[in-house]
Parts: C-alpha cells; structure tokens; sequence
C-alpha cells in the first residue's frame, strides 16, 4: 500500500515537472505579451522597459531556470498581465469553478442514475425510450451553442433566471459559495446543467447498460428467488454492482469539469479558473498557463488516486498494488 | 400596541421607499475588457485607463470628442518654450476626505512611471518631464525641448493621493484601501472576473455622478453581453456586436449609442525589402515600392462595400490617419474612390499586366470584424490580378511578428491589415508611429512596420512636436498627412464606430476614445 502510493506520488511529480518544461517552452514560441499589453503610443525605449519588467529580456534558459528555482520554492511566479502571484490568482477563482463543477456532478449523479436504472430495468416503456433518445443529444450537442440556446430560453425569452455572472455570495468556512442564497442558486441552476448535461447523458446510458447487464445474473435471480422485494434487490445488489463504472467515469469527469469548464463560464460569464486560463491563453500570461496546467496535472493524479482507492472498497476482489499478496 | 404598529407601518413604508430609491438609481453594467487591476498606474492601456476615469481626475479631462477641459488644473500654459505651468482647483477632497494640493500632483508625477512588474507604464507620457511645485496650488513642469503635448500627456495620468505611501503596491489597490481618488464615483469592491463596485461621490467638485451605485460585470462573450442586456441583468453593455445591432435597434425599450472613434484601420505595406518574403511571381522585386502599385492597390478597394456588407453600415470610409476634425487632419483629403479599371491600367503601366501574388496577415481577434475584412480585402485585389492569400491569426501571435518577427528582428509580412487610435486625440500620434521613419534613438515610428521613410514627412512632424503655437502646428500635421497619404505610406480603410446599448431610463454620450466612462453615462 505505501509503495504503491510512494510510487504513484513520484509519477505524479515527473508528470508535472515534464508538462511545466513543455508549456514554458512552448508558450514562449508562440508569442510575446508586451506586444499586445503595451499601449500603443509606446516608443522603442519603453517596449525595452516593459520586456526587462517581465523578465523577458534574458535568454529563454535563464528564465527557465528562474522559474525552476522559484517552483521549488513554492513560488510559480507573477502574473503579466495582473502583477499579482499566478497562484493566488488561480486560487482565488477556484471556489467558483469547484462549486460549479461539484453542482454538475452532484445534477449528474442525482439526474443520471435514478434515470439511466429506470431505463435499464424498465426498457420498453415510452418514458425511457424518450429518455435514451434525449441522452443523445446530451452529449452530442456542442456545450457552447446549448448554453446559449439556454440563456435564450430562460433568461432572455421567459425571463426566469439570469443569464450571467455569479450572483451573491456567502461566506462559508472562509470560501466564498453562492448555493446557500436564492440569488446565487438562480445564477448556479443554468451553468451548472450546462456543465452536467454531457455527464447526465452519460450516466444514465452507464447506468442503464450496468443495470439490464446485473438484472439477468445469478445473483439478481438468487436473491428473486430467496423472496427478497424488489426494492431490496435494486438498491441493494443492482445499484452496488453498477456503480463501479459510474464512479470510474465520473472521477475522471469531475477532473475534466474542473480543469475545462473554460466553454460553459466562457459562456455564462462565470467567475471562475476556466475564465481566468482562457484568458491568459489569449494574452499569453506564460506564468498563469504553467500554473494552472501544473495545478491540473495535480489534480489528475489526485483524482485517479481516490478512484482506484473508491474501487477497492466498493469491490473487495480489487487489491492496490496489482499482484494481489 | 397601537403606537409601535403605526410606527412599523411608518418604517414599514420608509424602507419600501428606500428600495425603490435605490433601484432605481442601482446600475449594471456589461464591459467587454475588465481592467488588470484597479492600480490607475499599473497598466497604461485602454481597459485600466477607461476605469480608472471614474475614480480619478487627472489634471485635465478629455470629454467625450477628447477635447481637453479642466479637471484638477484649473487652467495651464507654457509660461516659456520649455516650461509649462499649472494652477491646480482649490477645495477638491478625495474620497478619504483629505484636501488635494500639489503635493498630490508631485507624488504622482514620482509613482506612476515606476510602478514595479508594469507590462505598460506611464513613462510613454511622462518620459523627459520634470515637475517641481511652485506653490500648494501651482505646479511647473519643464521638458528639455519645446513639447506641445504637453496637455494631452499629462490628461492620461490619475492623480492619486500622497496619504497612501511611496511604498503603496499594485496589490493595496486591487484590495481597496489604496483606492482613494478625487473622482465622481468611490471605490467599494472588486471581485476579479466577477463584478466591481462603485458608489456616488456626493462631495464631487464636478458635475456630480448620475447613479448612486454603479456595478460592472466583465462579460466578454459577444452573445452572451448581448443577452445579459435583454434578459434584464445588466441595464447597459459595450462594444454591441455590428451582427445583433439591426435586432437590438427593433427591441423595445432599448437605445444604442453609436460614434466614431478615433481608431483608423489601415493597411501596411513593406517598404524596405527588395525582396519581400511574402510576395511572389515578381522575379524578386518589391513592387509595392511603386507608387502605382500602391495606388492601383488602394483603387481596388471597394470601402464603401466593406463598410456596408462587412461592417453592416457600422463603420465610416476612411481617407487619412484620424477622422476629419480631429487636431490637425487635413480638411483635403477624402477617402479614394473604388476605381478596379484604372486600378488594373496602374498595375500594367508599373509592368505588372498579369499581376503578382500577394500574403495580406492580419489579426483575427483585435478589431471589429477584422477577419472579414482581411478576407473582403483579398477577394478585391484578386478580382483586379494581384491573387492574394489571406493569413489571420489571434493578436498574441500576430503583433509580435508583425512588428519584429522577422530573422534580425524586422517586420516579418508584406501586407498586412492593422489599426491604429489615437490616444491623444490628434494627429500627431498616428504621425509619430506609423509614418515617420523608424528612429530608436529619437523614439519614433516605433509601429512602422512598413518602415516608410521619408525626410520630408519626417521634417514636418518633427517640427510639429516642437511648435507649442497650435495652429502652426495644426497646419504642419495636416501638411504631413497630405504627404503621407498622397505617397501611400499606409493605405487607410475605414473608421472604426462604436457602439453603446441601454435599456430605459440610461443615456450614454459616445466616446472618440472608444472608452466606456461613466462620466459618459447620464440619465435620461
């Protein structure tokens, strides 16, 4: 168990190390900043002023190694465009996404099995076979022109909820969180089905897959057969027994949400990191881009982790570690 | 028991009134860029600065047709060719109530040329100044040469109070307690990316702000802007896509805002190399040196169609630097007639009857509808022979090649497709950048990209910066612009035209300087 977590750590740290060399590099081929962040009544003098006030003026090794030495300090450098730490930056915007992405997979789970076992147990019914067709365009649908087909609908045409923004906030354990207040609840509803509808769709085909696959086995008939109700069977031997590819998938979609939820607050104006990465890509923040990607790539490692920890308790015949001692 | 419910009635209704008072007066707004930070120094450029106007005076205010009026100096003049002088309003408070004196001034003048990690800083205006206080309500400033500029430099810069330190940082202002200004609206938060808060100023000194409390939300998505505005979440937006404005115009309780800017798109053609790298079929020689070329190339333009069918009507044809009127354009020159028979004449006589291959590059994310155009510009030139390929890339790569990606550090393409505004509301400014020769050591044509050089223009605008009388100087800067436009040293394309949307009850007066302000902001 602990060379298995030593070794998954030292993986995670040659990942992130590997993707931070990349990006730095890579960011640096594309462009400069100061072209598109000075003011254009610049002269020649301030444009040497402000590329020395960056740190761009020295050879791309030397900032590298910089960058380097002050990463292992904890410190991933200043932001360009802000002038402020590229981590407190991306910190400070976390919450936003990470309330948006947890309401979307929280939509997901409550939405997507229920559903998805209905469908899979009840298969011939009108209500699934309408539900399976919808789950089609789920995630067929791009999330940018669903999302503004959404701000349409509700906001602009029925005028229910608003279209943009965050709305108020509360103060929660020192995080600012919007779903404890009407007006922030409003605000979360639409970006946060947006963001789910994907994962919704993709849930309940897992689920219903899953289910018609557990109610033909043994077991399923054993347990049928010994009298148990069918309320009994379903919650406890069916949705036990599905959930291993539901937690799989949803682990390595909560990553995505988080890490690329850049479409639906592009879209909905959302407050969050996804906002912040899309636009230092277009300026080209080289210290925000390394930052979050390394904060990313963490994040991965981190979820992968915890799905192949949940794995293990929810089926007693996976071991860590592969040969299984 | 009878008292203490008539009471809560009384409060009751009171309250009610407040709400309704506060609603009223409660403004939102949708801004395409949010500012880097609330620092009013940190980032000399367009987003910072049109924030930094609500909070902060400076010494002179450019209104909304950047005329300069007295802001915090109550009246300037050169008191010699190289001294300026200023007489700075008595009685003005900052928000924290502290008075403004000189000392204010003097404290600026030191923080905001040098404020560290600065990506643009107030240098470009407050380069070869040198301030000295005569009295508590007098300031000189002396330049080394004659500087007629001097006014319209000094308009870009926020006066912020001494009170805060010389060791105050960007981060103090981002968080509040630093923002103290003289302005017609105080600061009372900012949530990055999410909201900024301002509230009224009832103490202004000015003409006092229209609303009570203004919040502005960066929504940088096009549709979503839009939408944000006619489901009711903001109450105003900026930068209304040219595509939703026919729509917006048939929305009830909805008024746009339309006016020209002072930005020119223009093209820019390579004017140093022999052989251009992205030129072809011409046995290695430039022919955009050749005036006929260039005229040929200007006549092939259709703009009136651009301006109707790219820009949906929401632009103005363009025949020199800055819109006519301006300080110092020259009334002469209109903008150049489609003409593709006589284009194609030129083109022959200059020894090109079958043309040439062309590359325009241009931008895709900078200006309105700048794809397009680049691709409207193309198809007109190929249509008179010059078969041109089109190149549009985002600005982060663009301007850096396009300014000095080439293998020693010069211009990279042949033509290209750019914008320029004129930050200082006069032509001096397109002049000194785009026209006269590349110069590091004097600081001119540092946008140049076509590095057109040319002694006489050079001559005329570098007397003009040296001749403080205005009306000599007007006449020398639309002589310079006649020259450059009749030797094509940039071919002009259009104005660009902005445009400001509101619901009921909000009135925005346009601005040249394409700033959303709320001191452009009024009731109806």
């Amino acid at each position: 168990m602990w060379s298995y977590l030593l070794r998954r750590l030292v993986q995670a740290a040659l990942v992130v190390a590997v993707m931070a060399t990349i990006v730095f590099f890579g960011v640096n081929v594309i462009g400069n900043p100061v072209d598109i962040l000075i003011n254009p009544d610049f002269d020649q003098e301030e444009m040497a002023r402000a590329i020395k006030a960056l740190g761009l003026d020295k050879p791309l090794h030397e900032q590298f190694f910089y960058f380097v030495k002050n990463a292992l300090r904890g410190d991933l450098g200043i932001s360009f465009v802000f002038g402020e730490p590229a981590l407190k930056l991306i910190i400070q915007r976390m919450p936003a996404t990470l309330e948006l992405a947890f309401a979307s997979l929280f939509l997901s789970i409550v939405l997507g099995v229920p559903l998805g076992m209905y469908a899979g147990l009840k298969p011939d019914s009108k209500f699934s076979k309408t539900m399976m067709a919808g789950s089609i365009l789920g995630f067929s649908l791009p999330t940018f022109w669903v999302g503004i087909m959404m701000i349409m609908l509700f906001a602009v045409m029925l005028g229910w909820l608003p279209a943009t923004g965050r709305g108020e906030t509360t103060d929660l354990f020192g995080i600012q969180v919007s779903f404890l207040t009407w007006d922030g609840l409003t605000h979360l509803a639409l970006p946060a089905v947006n963001l789910a509808l994907t994962n919704i769709s993709l849930v309940m085909r897992l689920a219903r897959a899953g289910c018609k696959e557990a109610a033909l086995q043994d077991y399923v008939k054993f347990a049928r057969a010994k009298g148990m109700s069918e309320q009994r069977i379903v919650l406890k031997h069916i949705l036990k027994n599905i959930m291993i590819p539901v937690v799989t998938v949803l682990g390595l979609e909560f990553g995505s949400l988080i890490a690329f939820s850049v479409v639906t607050e592009t879209v909905f104006s959302w407050p969050g990191m996804g906002k912040l990465i899309i636009e230092s890509i277009q300026v080209l923040d080289r210290p925000i881009i390394v930052a979050y990607l390394m904060m990313t790539v963490l994040m991965f490692v981190t979820i992968n982790l915890l799905v192949d920890l949940t794995y293990s308790l929810l089926d007693p015949r996976v071991r860590l570690g592969g040969a299984g001692k | 028991m009878r008292r203490s419910l008539k009471f809560g009635a009384a409060l009751g209704a009171t309250l009610l009134l407040a709400a309704g008072a506060a609603r009223a007066d409660d403004v939102k707004i949708g801004i395409y860029s949010e500012p880097s930070a609330m620092d009013p120094h940190y980032h000399n450029l367009g987003p910072n600065n049109s924030f930094s106007s609500n909070i902060y005076d400076a010494l002179i205010i450019q209104d909304e047709n950047q005329n300069l009026t007295p802001g915090l100096a109550m009246s300037w003049e050169p008191v010699s060719d190289l001294v300026w002088e200023f007489k700075l309003r008595k009685g003005v408070k900052f928000h924290d109530g502290s008075d403004f004196n000189a000392d204010d001034v003097m404290f600026t003048s030191e923080r905001a040329p040098n404020v560290p990690n600065s990506p643009s800083s107030f240098g470009t205006y407050l380069k070869g100044k040198t301030f000295s206080k005569v009295d508590d309500f007098t300031i000189r400033v002396t330049t080394e040469r004659p500087y007629p500029l001097m006014p319209v430099d000094l308009s870009t810069v926020s006066i912020i109070s001494s009170d805060v330190g010389a060791d105050v940082k960007t981060a103090d202002f981002n968080a509040g307690p630093a923002m103290i200004g003289t302005g017609p609206y105080k600061f009372v938060e900012w949530l990055p990316s999410d909201r900024i808060v301002l509230v009224k100023n009832e103490d202004y000194w000015g003409e006092k702000a229209a609303f009570d409390k203004v919040t502005m939300k960066p929504i940088k998505s096009n549709p979503t802007r839009v939408a944000a505005l006619l489901s009711g979440d903001v109450d105003m937006i900026d930068s209304v896509p040219t595509a939703d404005i026919e729509t917006l115009k048939k929305t009830d309780g909805v008024t746009l805002a339309s006016g020209i800017s002072n930005r020119v798109i223009y093209l820019h053609m390579d004017r140093f190399r022999d052989n251009s790298p992205f030129i072809t079929g011409t046995d290695g020689k430039n022919p955009l040196k050749d005036l006929r070329v260039r005229q040929a190339i200007s006549m092939a333009i259709n703009r009136d169609a651009i301006v109707s069918r790219v820009m949906e009507g929401i632009a103005i044809p363009a025949g020199q630097l800055l819109p006519p009127g301006f300080f110092g354009t020259s009334d002469k020159l209109k903008p150049q007639a489609y003409n593709p028979k006589r284009a194609k004449e030129l083109l022959a006589e200059a020894g090109y009857p079958n043309g040439f291959g062309l590359t325009i590059h241009g931008p895709n994310d900078r200006y309105i509808n700048d794809a397009k155009i680049a691709q409207a510009i193309g198809q007109m030139l190929t249509r008179v022979g010059i078969k041109t390929q089109i190149e549009t890339m985002p600005k982060s790569v663009y301007f850096r090649s396009a300014s000095r990606g080439g293998p020693n550090g010069e211009p990279k393409y042949s033509f290209i497709l750019v914008g320029w505004g004129s930050g200082t509301g006069e032509a001096s400014s397109p002049l000194k950048s785009l026209v006269h020769t590349h110069n590091k050591e004097l600081g001119f044509g540092a946008s140049n990209r076509g590095r057109y050089s040319n002694p006489k223009t050079d001559k005329l605008i570098e007397d003009a910066l040296a001749t403080v009388d205005d009306t000599k100087r007007a006449a020398l800067l639309a002589e310079a612009t006649e020259i450059a436009i009749s030797d094509l040293a940039v071919i002009p394309l259009h104005y660009q035209v902005n445009t400001w949307a509101t619901t009921k009850g909000l009135k925005y007066l346009p601005r040249t300087d394409e700033r959303t302000s709320l001191r452009s902001l009024k009731k109806q």
